[in-house]
């Protein structure tokens, strides 16, 4: 206290005096000097609850934010083969992985410009809502509930269905054999809830095991503790990879729901969805333009009108966005169009080796469609 | 004479410290109060502006997912999450409930044990609680779980014990009994025990034959037992079992224990019983070694002074560390999501919250269950404390 004001130093005695407070002018001063005091704490608290206030809303402009950061924060699987996975070096693979890699190219030019955040099934909306992350790519089912509680959805980059796997030994080749089966699911997932639903319509018994994560599901089927495993189909044929004796068991036919997975922005900020979103179809008319990342140096020079739109040779659109004019060019040099990406991570150059099925453009008999750039 | 609310003369209010004290106090508590309040704001306004529903609407919708163990009636296509609620609720009371008891138990042993003079007993004991109490309980309870599972036969080889129960990695099976008239049997179970409990009573402050303390046990053990069984079969009311029946993948009917439950309540078991050790085994060394030498000359058996004079004083220094493993092991269960067993954490905090996606709301009650457990746990525990503690004369 002492030395807070020239005049204080002088009283500095009678602050050790036991008889506190007679000396009406040390007193005086000393509330003075309380005083001041006080308004420094006040100040202070005011700028903590200001500080404290900014914290904790989510800032509306995305795509500044993280111009600024200088990264993009995407919210991945972390566990699951084909979709989002580190390798032991900790890079990171998959579908939904490269989904992020090609929006950190479209914005940084840079596709390595991407911190991946392994989310969880019950965490992931969470970590999007706060500003955690910025995009969720985490093989996420587009439902309405979700779109109307603040998310938006951005489209589809894999068409999925729930299936399940069983043992061979079990003689099962339907799921309508699973009357009374146990089966092990995770939780927080619409996985959980169509298994129920399925069983219902179909007048089933049912014991579901939950965890709380894919993996231990699937070390509890491993271990017998269910008959059935069940989660979307792509998940199923990346799980059972990881099955100690894979060709034991086999997955059966029947795809019980519609699971359209793909990236998700949180709601509020328009600039940011259309981007997200238009990733996607850019991926995709690259594909069916026959853009992909070994021809477009060439495809530059194309004539092609849709091909000059598209890699922004010919208009605007990327800055329509707010991005730059060669925003594809530089998602399909440092990422590749939509269907590099599906051979890479799930499709015939991968392990999984999934057929493209539903997820063939529509120009091939799947329903892969994008609106096109102009 | 100045009286306790006015300040010493010429002393103005404001320089009197008690008036200061008073001051500061409303003052930390209005910032606190203020804090709370921007908080509870901050966090509406950022829900609002991202569209997340608010509310407790969501209590009364179906909720539509499967729950593996339930004690209350409860089907995914009616049942509401609040329901679904209720159950995950008792899925945690149960296991808290048997694990407290039982590691209640297993760490008395211990803990006497720990202090046997017995060279072999004393180190095993010392083994137990320095290698149990030292591993992540969450690390213990993933080898419990595959323990089971892998210990246990497929569900095709089950283990058939004497009385219709069936054992294997599904969990279990035991018959369950159907009561025909419940209320019948209820009545003269509990009328047997009231009457065990009132003869045993009295007979504690009788000498010669019924002072004995086995005679006594007997006796009110068979008051309690065969009473009932002889009432019920003069009356001739039976009690029939719903027998598990071997479907073809599971078993049905039958009372099941599922291998989560079992896994879990050993982890929490074994776990806190380490602890209880510890504090069981600083209990007795509180009590001085002149009190044993003291009753040992007075004539008292080795059980008697452990009884008479030992424990009751031992217990005024057990029970409050031992109140905080009871508190442990309750909050401790909610790692059940780990294995599988649908405690109000795996059920409430995990599947609701994210089926709703109303987290802010789900946690918070979450929460609040957790306290309430731990806060009534402490109360009845501290009234048990109230009576065994030290009066001072």
């Amino acid at each position: 206290m002492a030395g807070t004001s020239p005049a204080a130093t002088k009283w500095d005695a009678k602050e050790f005096s036991p008889r506190y407070g007679q000396d009406f002018r040390a007193g005086a001063n000393r509330v003075k000097i309380r005083r001041f005091k006080m308004r420094q704490i006040a100040q202070a608290l005011c700028a903590a609850a200001v500080a404290f206030a900014a914290a904790g809303s989510v800032d509306a402009a995305t795509l500044d934010t993280v111009k600024q950061r200088g990264v993009l924060n995407c919210g991945a699987n972390g566990t699951l083969p084909g979709f989002g996975l580190p390798d032991s070096q900790g890079n990171w693979t998959g579908l939904d992985v490269d989904f992020c890699r090609a929006v950190a190219a479209a914005i940084f030019n840079d596709a390595a410009k991407v911190k991946f955040i392994p989310t969880t099934a019950s965490n992931r909306f969470a970590a999007l809502q706060t500003g955690d992350i910025d995009v969720l790519a985490r093989n996420t089912t587009w439902t309405l509930s979700r779109d109307a509680q603040g998310l938006n959805a951005t489209g589809v980059n894999y068409y999925d269905g729930q299936g399940f796997i069983v043992r061979k030994a079990l003689k099962v080749n339907s799921a309508l054999g699973l009357n009374d089966a146990a089966i092990c699911v995770q939780q927080g997932t619409t996985t959980e809830l169509n298994l129920a639903d399925y069983f219902r319509a179909n007048r089933m018994r049912l014991k579901t095991v939950t965890f709380a994560t894919l993996d231990e599901a699937l070390k509890a089927y491993e271990t017998n503790r269910c008959d059935a495993f069940t989660t979307d189909a792509s998940g199923l044929y990346g799980s059972r990879l990881k099955l100690a004796k894979a060709d034991d068991h086999v997955v059966l036919p029947e795809i019980i729901s519609k699971e359209p997975l793909g990236p998700f922005v949180r709601q509020g900020d328009d600039q940011w969805f259309d981007i997200v979103k238009w990733v996607h179809f850019a991926m995709l008319n690259a594909e069916e333009l026959n853009v992909n990342q070994k021809n477009v140096e060439e495809q530059m020079k194309s004539q092609n009108p849709e091909i000059k739109r598209l890699l922004g040779t010919e208009g605007n659109f990327g800055e329509q966005l707010g991005l730059t004019k060669d925003w594809v060019y530089r998602i399909v040099k440092l990422v590749g169009n939509y269907g590099e990406v599906f051979d890479r991570n799930v499709g015939q150059g991968s392990p999984l080796k999934i057929a493209r099925g539903l997820n063939a453009l529509w120009t091939k008999g799947g329903i892969q469609y994008a609106p096109p750039i102009r | 004479m100045a009286r306790p609310w006015e300040s010493a003369p010429g002393v103005p209010f404001y320089r009197d410290p008690k008036y200061r004290g008073i001051a500061l106090q409303i003052g930390v508590c209005a910032a606190l109060a203020y804090l709370a309040y921007i908080a509870i704001q901050i966090a509406a306004d950022n829900l609002a502006r991202s569209h997340v529903a608010s509310g407790f609407g969501f209590w009364n919708v179906t909720a539509g997912f499967d729950i593996s163990q339930t004690l209350i009636d409860y089907s995914p296509q009616s049942s509401t999450y609040g329901r679904a609620f209720w159950v995950g609720l008792l899925n945690t009371l149960v296991v808290a409930a048997v694990g407290i008891v039982l590691a209640t138990i297993l760490g008395f042993a211990i803990g006497v044990a720990r202090l046997s003079r017995n060279y072999l007993v004393e180190r095993l004991a010392t083994c137990y609680v320095e290698s149990i109490r030292n591993v992540p309980l969450l690390l213990q309870l993933l080898f419990w779980y595959n323990a089971v599972l892998n210990a246990l036969p497929g569900f095709a080889a089950s283990f058939v014990l004497p009385g219709g129960v069936l054992l294997n990695n599904r969990g279990l099976f035991l018959p369950r009994p159907l009561f025909g008239d419940g209320a019948q049997i209820f009545a003269v179970l509990a009328g047997a025990v009231l009457l065990a409990v009132i003869f045993n009573r009295i007979m504690r402050r009788r000498k010669g034959f019924w002072g004995a303390i086995g005679i006594r046990a007997a006796f009110t053990l068979a008051i309690a037992v065969a009473l009932p069984v002889i009432v019920l079969s003069v009356t001739g009311t039976r009690i029939a079992f719903d027998y598990p029946q071997v479907s073809r993948f599971n078993v049905r009917g039958g009372l099941e224990v599922l291998p989560e439950f079992v896994a879990l309540l050993l982890g929490l078991v074994v776990y806190t019983a380490a602890f209880i050790a510890e504090v069981v085994r600083a209990g007795l060394m509180s009590v001085s070694r002149g009190q044993t030498e003291a009753a040992l000359a007075l004539g008292l058996t080795r059980l008697q002074t452990l009884r008479l004079i030992v424990i009751p004083q031992a217990m005024r220094v057990i029970i409050p560390p031992l109140t905080s493993q009871y508190l442990n092991l309750t909050k401790n269960s909610s790692l059940a999501v780990a294995i599988g067993y649908p405690d109000l954490v795996q059920v409430f905090a995990g599947t609701v919250a994210n089926q709703t996606n109303q987290p802010v709301e789900v946690i918070v009650i979450t929460m609040l269950v957790y306290l309430s457990f731990s806060l009534s746990t402490s109360l009845v525990m501290n009234i048990y404390n109230a009576r065994y503690a030290l009066v001072e004369r």
